[in-house]
């Protein structure tokens, strides 16, 4: 038995689990339109490759990515493309993003050159990183970080491969759900992403409320011998889902603020991207669905096994809600989700779960309507963060907009999980309070970086007017002396220079001696005595003829 | 007596000797408080606040010439940031300089009027104007400050302000509602 550690503070909350988890997981509805935004990633946006009107066959890479920190996005099934436009997505903001709006035709025709492979050890590591980027998978916890990277160890030795199927927001069962019903894809995914990383040993952490989800683990892992890999059961306490957190319960370190879990020698994915990882390496598939749970109000809570870019209505819409009493839907769990303002929203490869109406319970939802009181310095909120801040001082920065100081209680490890917000008996808006922080200094530092630059470029103008003017009289006054009518020293410095010039004339030619005077012999001497007397004779006679 | 007048006279030369020669060692060439003050400001260089650039307006107020409230586009943060940094009192911005911006322009040029004059090229501070003479002129959309310089030259008027619209990139989360205001709302 593995000894398990705690981190600081955190809650619990009612699970509300059951309901999804009864039924099977299906595959949704085909729906008429899939909508696929060109971000649904941490970094750069794809780039698309396919432009309105061309067909489109299931799996067709139809956006490249961006740069190193990018993902492709697949066609999720096949049609025909009829737009790339800006559509609503799933931001806080409820602005619009570019997307790539396919029709589909109902054929559910693959690709043809799918890059299988049979066996992955055939593979180097470099190439399994490859297939991974080409497949488009994201971190699907809900982050969205591009695998790829997270696969590759560079310089660091990865002791230990974590597999995260913690889940401990309410109502989300889509990783359960996939433990449940595809244990050994998940565990062959694991192994591939532990040759990639060339890690030492796995854990898979579970928290202890899936106990199905944990047998179908044992047994799997039994079943393939891979002794190098531990499933572990860790308590039921929100967050524990939460990468570092996760980590610290099973190892005990904790992640520097503000390095990477890498730098402690863990590195930590989602089960679902595991099983991503093994569709994409043994079947050539890229990332094109992904379970996703539909609960709260609707008739059938259950988990489907979605198409990226199916809108969010449609899936609503199958498990039985009623579309004209949608009050409030949110994307992802009741603590961390973002409320949705248009339900044609597609879901992404970031989707959990779908929550209609989800009123019920004693959760505190992303919008809830409790008018916020001021705070009382009670101190609950110190105690419930996981992090170890001090989420109060961190609220009384923020309201007084002192992003310096805030800056030096943590703001950024902060992981905006919720917790301070939900034991608040304020219902201070606590979060809501640290986001705004974070994106105003974002904000701040890009518009420092703008000043700076045009800061540089105002003094690179000043200098190039100085320089300029300076020119431009440097050049006046050289027309000014052409001008002055030529002096005696103008005619002194011409005599001078044809002086000078006749001299090296002169001397040049003194200078200058016949060639192939050595070596002579006695007769060849003669020769030239005489020519040279022959010379000096004509010149003679030339001299007396002259008058 | 003498004896302490003596000490003392040779104790202050020989103090007064070391820090004349510490002025001389430790001096500072450009004076520091001026980068710092121009560190705060926004680099618009629009001269709204009467001096030409944001470095001039800068070593005025380090001079004491300025008040620290001329700058409208740096507005309140600008202000406080110059209040903390300069150890005054924060005050409003001075109305005679201009009134803060809510929302962050560019200029744009409408290149089917624009007839190729290049004063607005040699109006703009940070040479963010690209063009040749009776050639049509843009902007870099990415270097332009904002400052409007080169509107009052263009001798067709063809150059617009344009609010730069929020991106998902560079959205930002509104402040969230002060609670202390929903309570006296509620009392009233």
């Amino acid at each position: 038995m593995r000894r398990l550690f705690q981190f600081h503070g955190g809650v619990h909350l009612k699970e509300h689990k059951k309901d999804a988890t009864v039924q099977p997981v299906q595959p949704a509805r085909l729906p008429k339109q899939l909508v696929l935004p060109l971000q649904q990633h941490i970094g750069e946006p794809a780039e698309p490759i396919v432009k309105p009107g061309d067909k489109v066959l299931k799996g067709q890479l139809i956006a490249r990515p961006g740069n190193t920190v990018s993902a492709p996005v697949h066609a999720s099934s096949s049609g025909t493309v009829t737009a790339i436009t800006d559509h609503p997505v799933s931001h806080p903001s409820h602005l619009n993003a570019p997307c790539i709006i396919i029709d589909t035709d109902g054929e559910e025709r693959w690709i043809t050159n799918k890059p299988a492979v049979a066996n992955y050890h055939q593979l180097t590591p470099e190439e399994i990183r490859q297939h991974v980027r080409d497949a488009g998978i994201v971190g699907m916890g809900g982050a969205g970080f591009p695998s790829h990277i997270k696969l590759n160890p560079d310089d660091h030795v990865v002791d230990t491969l974590i597999l995260n199927g913690a889940e401990c927001e309410p109502y989300i069962t889509c990783d359960e759900m996939l433990l449940r019903e595809r244990a050994l894809e998940v565990i062959v995914g694991l192994r591939i992403m532990r040759y990639a990383l060339q890690a030492k040993r796995c854990i898979i952490g579970v928290e202890n409320n899936k106990p199905k989800a944990i047998r179908a683990l044992d047994e799997q892992v039994r079943n393939t011998g891979a002794d190098f890999i531990e499933v572990v059961p860790v308590p039921t306490v929100y967050p524990t889902g939460g990468e570092k957190q996760l980590i610290q319960v099973l190892t005990g370190k904790e992640v520097p603020a503000g390095g990477l879990p890498m730098d402690i020698g863990v590195v930590c994915h989602n089960v679902g991207t595991a099983y991503a990882v093994y569709r994409a390496i043994e079947f050539g598939e890229p990332l094109i669905s992904r379970y996703v749970t539909i609960a709260g109000s609707v008739a059938h809570a259950r988990n489907l096994e979605v198409l990226i870019g199916t809108p969010v209505i449609d899936l609503i819409e199958e498990c039985g809600g009623n579309p004209n009493t949608l009050s409030r839907v949110i994307l992802g769990g009741p603590m961390m989700g973002i409320a949705l303002h248009d339900v044609r929203i597609p879901a992404t490869k970031t989707t959990n779960c779908v929550l209609v109406n989800s009123t019920i319970g004693d959760v505190p939802l992303a919008s809830r309507g409790k008018a916020a009181m001021p705070c009382i310095r009670c101190g609950l909120c110190a105690a419930a963060c996981p992090v170890d801040l001090l989420p109060q001082q961190l609220y009384w920065y923020a309201h007084a907009k002192d992003f310096d100081r805030i800056q030096d209680f943590h703001l950024f490890d902060c992981i905006e999980c919720g917790c301070c917000d939900y034991v608040c008996p304020s219902h201070l808006p606590l979060v809501h309070y640290y986001r705004y922080a974070k994106t105003e200094i974002w904000a701040l530092q890009e518009e420092r970086r703008h000043a700076d630059i045009a800061r540089q470029r105002h003094q690179f103008r000043e200098q190039r007017l100085e320089r300029e003017k300076r020119e431009k009289q440097e050049r006046h006054k050289k027309k000014r002396a052409a001008l002055k009518p030529a002096g005696d020293k103008a005619d002194e410095a011409k005599k001078a220079a044809i002086q000078a010039a006749m001299e090296r004339a002169k001397a040049k030619r003194e200078a200058a001696q016949p060639k192939n005077v050595d070596n002579l012999t006695p007769e060849q001497q003669a020769k030239i005595r005489e020519a040279e007397a022959r010379r000096a004779q004509g010149k003679t006679e030339q001299q007396d003829n002259t008058p | 007596m003498l004896a302490a007048i003596i000490a003392l006279s040779i104790m202050a030369a020989v103090f007064g000797l070391l820090l004349g020669y510490a002025a001389v060692r430790f001096k500072v060439d450009s004076d520091p408080l001026v980068d710092k003050i121009d560190a705060l400001l926004p680099q618009t260089q629009c001269g709204q606040c009467t001096y030409p650039g944001c470095r001039p307006y800068a070593e005025a107020i380090a001079r004491g010439e300025a008040d620290i409230n001329q700058c409208p586009p740096g507005g309140e943060a600008t202000i406080i940031a110059l209040a903390d940094l300069l150890g005054r009192d924060p005050k409003p911005l001075n109305p005679e300089n201009g009134v803060e911006e809510d929302v962050k322009t560019v200029v744009e040029i409408d290149e089917q009027l624009c007839i190729g004059c290049t004063l607005c090229i040699q109006a703009c501070p940070v040479d963010a104007i690209l063009g040749a003479p009776k050639q049509m002129h843009t902007v870099i959309r990415d270097e332009c400050t904002g400052c409007d310089l080169c509107i009052p030259p263009c001798p067709v008027d063809c150059i617009n302000i344009v609010p730069l619209e929020p991106d998902l990139k560079h959205w930002k989360w509104p402040p969230p509602p002060d609670p202390l205001e929903t309570l006296e709302e509620e009392a009233s």
